[in-house]
């Protein structure tokens, strides 16, 4: 009986970290989305030097490790600027996120047959109309399963700001084991919070992907 | 019928890499003609026109579009483009859209139109190709023949002065080109610009008051389809039009 009610105070305690966990994931995806789709698009339609410009971007971001992205972030940058661990650590993990996310997009916008550019063109839109109207709302369709691969990944990357002291469900699930020397019991309730998250923005993303399906 | 042009075209170039495919093209089209552009496969065709409503950039020579010169530098290119309506051989509707959204993308993101007009000028032109039952559906759940009319009524819905048609058939199963053609005749009737690139002999002899014939980036022979069928200038147009009339019928009725 005690072990149960131990148990229910753990996931309590583990749980009050999984907002804080929620809070840096949709932070750093909404983050990474936003700037991924700006990079895609220079990245496809933008001058040489925008082009080259994202291009190189997303290949330093890619090559460093994300946990050193949130280093610089926390010990460098929030040493000018007022940044919580809790930002920092969103932003990093956005930052890093982006470079990937601009990957997806890019891949999804070269996809959409160039025909689609030309008839818009045809019926008079600008440039900007036309890849706002007609190019995007058919990428995006098509980046959500590459798109919720990421999601999952940021998801659990979301742990690595645990190092800069940000108390999410691994930092918590830490000080559990360290108080009650149950390492198992506190990571293996960390690991099936992050297991049910997962598969429930999988769940959600595969909703949404059915949802908009592009037909061609 | 007035005497300026609604099209001129005056020593047009155009270049792709070292490979010239326009080497100097000259013609007009009036108000309410239609015009058929022949002529074998990779003759520039399909780049004249791209050139037209200026998808592609001419190097050399001008084109006027009423009293404006589209060739100048400075040109609003998309204002041209809205008067000028594109029909493309593979379609390209927007494959996001249903038949009717399709329709009305262009008056209300162009035109600013509000969007109960749009939605009664879009069913109007659907009307006009005969695919008001279709409104709602998405382009993959049209046939062939379906989605053309789409993009039809798509360019017709603004109000183009000139429709381009560039070999609007040839991407479609044969059961499928009577629909398109009868549209096109109808719009004719109704007294639109047309230039049109085809294989379609029935059209042509039917339809065109005027058929040119280009080979390798020049204009060989123009007139009537009455000169060029039986009394054309030159023997390459003779066996040309003979080979093309062989392969897809000179008799537009015979496809129905």
């Amino acid at each position: 009986m005690e072990f149960l009610q131990d148990l229910w105070l753990l996931i309590q305690y583990l749980l009050a970290g999984t907002g804080v966990t929620l809070g840096v994931t949709v932070i750093a995806l909404t983050t990474g989305f936003l700037v991924g789709v700006l990079l895609a698009t220079g990245r496809v339609y933008g001058s040489p030097a925008l082009s080259a410009f994202t291009a190189i971007y997303s290949l330093v971001i890619r090559a460093v490790p994300v946990i050193v992205v949130i280093f610089i972030l926390y010990f460098v940058i929030a040493r000018f600027v007022d940044l919580s661990p809790f930002l920092s650590g969103s932003i990093a993990l956005g930052i890093a996120s982006s470079a990937y996310q601009s990957e997806v997009f890019r891949g999804a916008i070269i996809s959409v047959p160039q025909g689609q550019m030309l008839a818009a063109r045809a019926v008079g839109m600008s440039r900007i109309a036309a890849i706002r109207y007609i190019i995007l709302p058919q990428a995006l369709r098509l980046a959500i399963p590459p798109w919720s691969n990421e999601a999952a990944i940021v998801l659990k990357d979301s742990s690595l700001v645990y190092v800069i002291g940000v108390a999410e469900i691994l930092r918590r699930a830490e000080y559990v084991s360290a108080r009650t020397l149950e390492p198992f019991l506190a990571f293996g309730a960390a690991a099936l919070i992050y297991f049910l998250l997962t598969f429930l923005t999988n769940r959600g993303l595969d909703w949404l992907e059915r949802r908009y399906r592009l037909l061609m | 019928m007035s005497d300026q042009p609604i099209l001129r075209i005056d020593d047009l170039h155009k270049k792709y890499q070292q490979t010239e495919v326009i080497k100097g093209i000259s013609f007009d089209v009036q108000e309410k003609e239609v015009v058929v552009i022949i002529g074998p496969s990779g003759t520039g065709k399909s780049t004249l026109l791209r050139c037209i409503n200026l998808l592609t950039r001419p190097d050399q020579g001008r084109i006027w579009l009423e009293d404006l010169e589209i060739t100048a530098p400075h040109t609003n290119v998309d204002k041209v483009r809205q008067r000028i309506g594109m029909v493309f051989q593979e379609f390209n509707l927007f494959n996001h859209m249903t038949a009717l959204q399709n329709v009305t993308i262009g008056m209300t993101k162009v035109l600013k139109m509000d969007r109960e007009e749009a939605h009664k000028q879009g069913m109007w032109e659907l009307e006009r190709v005969g695919l008001v039952d279709r409104a709602d559906h998405y382009p993959a759940q049209l046939s062939g023949g379906q989605k053309q009319r789409v993009a039809i009524a798509r360019a017709l819905g603004m109000n183009p002065h000139i429709m381009l048609f560039d070999e609007p058939t040839s991407a479609l199963d044969p059961e499928l080109i009577g629909e398109v053609l009868s549209v096109m005749q109808k719009l004719a009737r109704e007294g639109m610009t047309m230039l049109v690139v085809s294989h379609e002999m029935g059209f042509a002899r039917e339809v065109s008051n005027r058929i040119i014939f280009m080979e390798s980036g020049y204009i060989v022979e123009q007139g009537s389809p009455n000169k060029l069928f039986y009394n054309p200038e030159f023997e390459r147009t003779r066996s040309f039009l003979g080979k093309i009339s062989e392969l897809y019928g000179e008799n537009q009725e015979s496809k129905g």
